[in-house]
């Protein structure tokens, strides 16, 4: 395998594009990251894209041909990468293997997600895909529901609370209030978390991430031509992935990710580094007891001690351990297609010393991780400066 | 997924009477059934075994934001239960007192109706587990 790096990055705005459809969302982002990487399209060999449920959304399948088209970028070759929300992260390590193994030299990478064309209810059910259809939803199961399980575990286990899971989410609209990409601009307070309706208990609407419209494309090349196009590669130091049961009530346990336990060591690994090497992290908050269980089950802290870490303030920007400085994907959006992608993009604009007013100073080493339904799909990346 | 009746007819004997399997090779039962063990891959040799029918509750939730098919039950429990041969299975909680719906509590199983998927539409029936 050879070194690959990202050389370029683009994102849309994340939010409600009424004005947008599935297909300029992903011409605007495409259209950055090529711009970004001073690459002429006809030097892209392959795309790889990747959308969770575009046919249940916008009725539209064949995205990897419609990509391709409409970036003007035909007659290449485009595969379309599913993996529920961790689609993004999926599409991202097929195309770091794409030019690792040799067989592609410079390939895009683009999600894309267009959630706000249909009612909240069919989106609901979209995303309820990503689940156990037979054994979770048919017996009444949402999404938030499956994480409300694991988070009144997490509190009965190892005494996390309520105020614990409000303080992941007041964290991730402090930093999406630093991003302008991000679809809230707006700190809230605790209490502000804490009085909101509930959704499932104990989650309750600040504890969910929201339904967001928004795409994210980047370039990757060998790292032996990176410098042609780039000043600045970054480069893929690890790409790791892992799966289990697609129903919660099979594993072993509800309160870790065994998927991201896995995908983390082998990455760790891979790059030959420790969690104490790694300066800031995009994790998989999709509700805020997913980013607790995550920074356990990366290493960044002991079993339990998630909660009790966020609340301190440890994973703020700037402490410990960055987490989520673009805002998470409560804070940010979290178009579940583009998900994996945007995290990417976080990173590679933070190791450049292009994140604005949320730039975390020194920052050498950065991972992201990207969760496929309730744990059945981690995905983990970590980019370091060259 | 409505609308489909070979999807809730092919899983009747596991949703009337809680038909799992177990592997003859290394000993584990498994709810919904499975085809393969994935202890032993082609070494399990699954027959299919009754799950115990009381348990106790390991996780639990009330769903504010009911699904489509489930407005009209909103707020309603939802838990995950361990059966007594340690198998998990999720499952709505019915006719049970708020102050009995807690980690650790015995519950047993009730046949309802699960779903109607319009006036006079497929009606889906199946297991729920209330506390004793």
């Amino acid at each position: 395998m050879r070194k690959v790096s990202v050389i370029g990055v683009g994102l849309t705005k994340f939010g409600e594009h009424w004005e947008k459809s599935f297909r300029e969302l992903a011409v605007e982002a495409g259209a950055r990251a090529l711009a970004d990487a001073r690459l002429e399209g006809g030097k892209i060999q392959a795309l790889f894209g990747a959308s969770m449920s575009s046919g249940r959304l916008v009725g539209q399948e064949h995205v990897g041909a419609l990509l391709v088209d409409q970036l003007g970028l035909t007659p290449i070759p485009a595969i379309r990468c599913e993996a529920a929300c961790a689609s993004g992260g999926v599409a991202m390590r097929a195309a770091w293997f794409a030019v690792a193994s040799g067989a592609y030299d410079i390939v895009a990478v683009g999600g894309i997600e267009k959630m706000t064309d249909v009612s909240t209810e069919d989106v609901a059910t979209a995303l309820g895909g990503a689940g156990d259809q037979e054994w979770e939803l048919f017996n009444g199961a949402t999404f938030p529901s499956i994480y409300a399980l694991m988070a009144r575990r997490h509190m009965h286990d190892y005494g996390t609370t309520e105020e614990q899971m409000a303080s992941v989410a007041v964290k991730n609209h402090a930093n999406a209030a630093k991003n302008p990409y991000a679809q809230y601009q707006k700190e809230i307070t605790l209490e502000q978390a804490l009085k909101a309706p509930l959704v499932s208990s104990p989650l309750k609407l600040f504890d969910c991430s929201p339904i967001t419209d928004g795409a994210a494309v980047a370039i990757l090349a060998a790292h032996e031509v990176a410098n042609i196009y780039c000043e600045q590669p970054i480069e893929i130091a690890a790409s790791a992935q892992a799966s289990d049961t697609l129903a919660l009530a099979s594993r072993a346990s509800l309160t870790e990710m065994r998927a991201t336990k896995i995908a983390a060591k082998e990455a760790f690994k891979q790059a030959g580094l420790e969690p104490k090497n790694i300066d800031l992290a995009e994790v998989h908050d999709c509700f805020t007891i997913g980013e607790i269980m995550a920074i356990e089950d990366l290493g960044f802290f002991e079993k339990g001690q998630g909660g009790p870490a966020t609340e301190a303030g440890r994973t703020a920007l700037g402490a410990e351990i960055s987490v989520n400085t673009s805002g998470g994907l409560k804070g940010k959006g979290h178009p579940v297609g583009a998900t994996g992608i945007a995290q990417i993009c976080e990173i590679v604009a933070q190791l450049r010393g292009q994140a604005g007013a949320r730039q975390l100073h020194g920052a050498e080493v950065g991972l992201t991780h990207n969760v496929g339904g309730s744990g059945g799909t981690a995905v983990v990346h970590i980019l370091k400066k060259t | 997924m409505h609308h489909s009746l070979p999807l809730v007819w092919r899983r009747i004997p596991e949703r009337y009477n809680l038909i799992g399997c177990k592997c003859e090779t290394c000993g584990t039962p498994y709810f919904p059934d499975r085809k393969i063990c994935p202890k032993c891959r082609r070494k399990g040799k699954l027959v299919k075994q009754k799950m115990p029918k009381t348990g106790t509750l390991y996780s639990f939730t009330r769903v504010h934001a009911a699904p489509s098919g489930f407005e009209h039950e909103s707020p309603y429990w939802l838990g995950i239960v361990e059966l007594g041969n340690g198998v998990r299975i999720l499952s709505q909680i019915v006719d049970s007192p708020e102050e009995k719906v807690v980690i650790g509590a015995s519950v047993t199983m009730v046949f309802r109706r699960i779903y109607a998927d319009a006036e006079e539409g497929i009606i889906a029936y199946g297991y729920k587990f209330k506390t004793i």
